[in-house]
């Protein structure tokens, strides 16, 4: 069996720091946070009111005019990924059916896709009429919404908010007709699918995919379950953009919030025969589990986390001094960041103190089934200029963390870059980047 | 990425089901053979005044029956509680030691993983309307937030809410059996669990697991689940006769009749299955993965999708068309499916289509959604192993542009080698699964 490269040869972000890659890099560097007080409702009576808001967008300038109507059925989530599929195919050179019919240079058939979904929560407004329509006596009767209140719902309203619509759209726009896949894994999908996507170009069963995740976070139904599950921060609520505070002695939570993002990836023999500018390779990917019996929460030693990474080094080929840079998971959420370094310190050795950590949660927040492909997409880029910018809000590590966290800048070459990601239910996962400076020319 | 040098063929050595037709393998298959429907009324919620009353339920299980340490999973979801106990039979029969810290199988628990095709769990509904009614203005048609969030956060407790993510049910499955390998959980709709059955298969050969616990769980009879659906008519209304209902390639059938449940299979490496001397059920051959690129309300009108991912799965596994047996089908009972279902299958078999055997159990079991593809799958083995292809039931008033013999109302003794096993989901999610007898020498 002939082995398969994988490379990356397009990025598309949607975050709360701007609408494309140049916006969410520009704000990371710069310092910039987009964490405020939440906008989309008004959030007095959630113990943290804040959120990670994407800027406001029209969603018909990012769909083809032949399919504006589909927008009808788009939910947020499914809106934010086509926004970053739009970017990410167009900043690959790619010219699917969506951007210009008359000049498709994708066989669709050998297009792939896997898109990370969370668990999307319905619009609430959008059920108030059939709800009003089922009181009885002040509360919901069940039978009188299956009389009235149902009628009051629009006819196709499921579809949008199944998890797999995401990928459905994209690949409609796109004339996507190979493999699709939505791996629901909460804040590990991203890193899952675009392993997952990274394989199945090396299984042969594809050449290009669309891989990473979406996820619009900031409804109320969702912050509501994220407040009573306490991993939000609760004691700054005025004070938005120094709230998230990963692997800081003084993190008290996470901050939740709303992206998408996406990456081409191409086999490499794919790419350069169409003269692709390849921005990475993904040299390895790990998965693993936490088993932990509060299983809210990490195992405290990290062990699903470590053995994730582990595997990722070993797949790589490459040992743990090979890495210059380790995007975390860090959420802010101190007992979970504290059981990410120990895992990572388990994983790594002696090279653990010497490989620069940039967590970029305090930026960005946490977005869910984005959050991964965020953070693969903020590696590339700091490869490809060869800069690491300080972690924002951390000051002094937490107790027990003994990670090499950047407070200042880094410039220089990036070998090989890790990003880890880890979520309640327990699932692990972690991506080997390679930098492609100098191994083929762009 | 690193590839295994050499394919690793893939068996199975275990099954458990939890299903409308029984809660172990023995009484699924009992009632296959013997006709039985799953289906009654709705007991779950009172659907008395939904168009549709009825559904296939899972009747008198209970998870804490079937373990040493229910209080682990205590608050699960239905359809985690359905994992939980088809994946002990299945451990079980494949002799993997679940609910033990130090497990004494032989087992390197980083070399087994998990891949469910898992839904979501139910709403808290009774909490989760009388948010909305809190917060409904029916005057200004909008939501004042803050009298919503008051009610969410006093009436929801976070094990409810988080519970209902779809990633829990694998979460549930790595408490159990300890499992550290690659542990992923997708949502394709209706097709999941057959994309679970297949990534998983592809993981082993890629020799990224020696095990995988593969399958689905799925309980989508909850009100907005059964709200979502009739209101896309895609289920049966036919409420004077539930039994007679899911009558898949009749001209009188009229949408699917809804079930739930959860069936794992145990995929082994042969390597793995020789080594520890488990006894193999049957070879899982080739899986193949597509996508329609259509529309997000109906499937491509030729099958095209369907036409890819069948010839997919034949390709990887090395067969031709005329190496197929018997064809277990998606076959839902709705209109469009089996029209088109039918056509695919002329369109790949040509000539040699009619002299096929091809049924669909969910005339029977109803359908598993996220579950129902694992579940064909235990039904497509078991068929190779007794000898025996179940039936399309209720099959009176064949459609007369439906001609392919689709075995109906009683089952066929006849010799079983190759099974093609066809999943499709909503928004053009097409994924096929071959599974043959089990020879030594291929």
């Amino acid at each position: 069996m002939t082995s398969v490269r994988v490379v990356i040869t397009g990025l598309g972000a949607v975050s709360p720091l701007g609408l494309t890659v140049d916006e969410m890099w520009a704000g990371l560097t710069a310092g910039r946070c987009g964490i405020a007080r939440i906008k989309a409702f008004d959030p007095t009576g959630l113990p943290c009111e804040l959120g990670g808001e994407v800027p406001l967008y029209r969603i018909q300038d990012h769909v083809p005019k032949a399919l504006r109507k589909a927008t009808k059925l788009m939910c947020r989530d499914i809106e934010l990924s086509v926004i970053a599929a739009k970017e990410a195919v167009t900043t690959s050179g790619l010219i699917t059916k969506g951007i210009d019919p008359e000049k498709v240079n994708v066989e669709p058939t050998r297009f792939a896709i896997n898109m990370g979904a969370g668990m999307i929560s319905c619009d609430l407004e959008e059920l108030g009429p059939a709800t009003a329509a089922s009181v009885v006596d002040g509360r919901f009767d069940i039978r009188k919404w299956g009389a009235d209140g149902i009628r009051q719902i629009t006819p196709l309203w499921l579809l949008k908010y199944l998890p797999n619509m995401l990928a459905c759209h994209i690949g409609i726009i796109h004339d996507i007709q190979g493999p699709s896949n939505t791996i629901t894994c909460a804040e590990a999908s991203a890193h899952l699918a675009i392993g997952e996507a990274a394989q199945i170009i090396a299984r042969g069963d594809a050449d290009i995919a669309l891989a990473g995740g979406a996820e619009a976070k900031v409804n109320m139904m969702i912050m509501v379950r994220q407040n009573l599950l306490k991993r939000v921060v609760t004691n700054r609520n005025d004070a938005g953009p120094s709230a998230c505070r990963p692997f800081d002695a003084n993190a008290a939570g996470a901050v939740f919030g709303e992206g998408g993002g996406i990456l081409v990836l191409e086999n490499l023999d794919h790419a350069k025969a169409r003269g692709a500018r390849i921005l990475a390779e993904i040299a390895g990917i790990g998965q693993s589990h936490s088993i932990h019996t509060p299983y809210v929460e990490m195992e405290p030693e990290g062990t699903g986390i470590r053995i994730a990474v582990e595997k990722a080094i070993s797949d790589a080929g490459i040992e743990a001094d090979d890495l210059d840079l380790i995007v975390p998971h860090g959420t802010g959420v101190p007992h979970d960041d504290l059981a990410e370094a120990r895992g990572l310190e388990a994983a790594l050795g002696a090279a653990v103190h010497r490989i620069a950590v940039w967590p970029t949660k305090s930026q960005l927040s946490t977005t869910g089934a984005a959050a991964g492909a965020l953070d693969v997409i903020a590696a590339v880029r700091a490869m490809n200029e060869r800069l690491i910018p300080p972690a924002r809000n951390f000051t002094r590590p937490a107790d027990g963390c003994n990670l090499n966290i950047l407070t200042e800048r880094r410039e220089g070459s990036i070998r090989h870059a890790l990003c880890c990601s880890h979520t309640f239910g327990g699932q692990t996962a972690a991506v080997v980047l390679k930098s492609f400076e100098g191994d083929a020319k762009p | 990425m690193k590839m295994s040098q050499i394919r690793e063929r893939v068996v199975i050595t275990g099954m458990g089901i939890v299903c409308p037709l029984g809660h172990d393998v023995a009484s699924f298959w009992e009632g296959l053979l013997s006709g039985r429907s799953g289906a009654n009324r709705t007991t779950i919620f009172d659907a008395s005044t939904f168009p549709t009353t009825f559904d296939a339920e899972v009747k008198g299980y209970d998870f804490r029956r079937q373990i040493r340490r229910p209080e682990l999973h205590e608050g699960c979801s239905r359809g985690s509680g359905f994992v939980i106990g088809a994946a002990a039979q299945a451990c079980q029969q494949a002799r993997i030691e679940v609910e033990s810290n130090e497990p004494n199988d032989g087992i390197d628990r980083t070399r087994m993983g998990i891949y469910l095709g898992a839904g979501e769990g139910s709403l808290d509904n009774d909490s989760f309307f009388a948010s909305i009614i809190a917060g409904w203005d029916a005057e200004q048609q909008r939501m004042i937030w803050p009298r919503s969030i008051r009610v969410a956060m006093e009436r929801m407790t976070a094990v409810r809410e988080l519970e209902q993510e779809p990633n829990m049910a694998a979460g549930h499955t790595a408490m159990l059996t300890g499992a550290r390998g690659p542990v992923r959980s997708c949502l394709t709709a209706c097709a999941a669990s057959t994309q679970a059955v297949g990534e998983a298969m592809m993981l082993i050969r890629r020799g990224d697991a020696d095990i995988m616990i593969a399958g689905g769980t799925h309980s989508m009879i909850h009100p907005l689940g059964i709200t979502g659906f009739n209101l896309l008519t895609a289920l049966s209304q036919r409420n004077d006769s539930p039994e007679t209902a899911s009558r898949p390639f009749s001209a009188s059938r009229d949408g699917f009749v809804i079930g739930e449940g959860a069936a794992i299979l145990i995929l082994e490496s042969f390597a793995s299955a020789r080594r520890r001397g488990v006894p193999i059920l049957a070879e899982v051959a080739g899986y193949g993965c597509s996508s329609d690129a259509f529309r997000v309300t109906d499937m491509h009108e030729e099958g095209r999708g369907a036409v890819q991912a069948m010839w997919a799965a034949l390709t990887d596994a090395g067969l031709t068309p005329a190496d197929i047996d018997y064809i277990n089908t998606h076959g839902t009972s709705t209109v469009e499916n089996d029209s088109i279902e039918t056509l695919a299958i002329k369109t790949v078999f040509k000539d040699k289509a009619k002299q096929i055997a091809v049924s669909s159990i969910k005339s029977m079991l109803g359908h598993l959604i996220g579950a129902a593809g694992a579940a064909e799958i235990i039904a497509s083995v078991l068929a190779i192993r007794n000898g025996i292809v179940p039936p399309t039931m209720n099959l009176h008033d064949p459609d007369p542009r439906l001609d392919l013999d689709y075995v109906p109302n009683a089952p066929r003794t006849m010799t079983v080698n190759t099974v093609m096993k066809e999943s499709f989901g909503f928004g053009g999610q097409n994924n096929v699964v071959i599974l043959k007898r089990f020879c030594e020498e291929t």
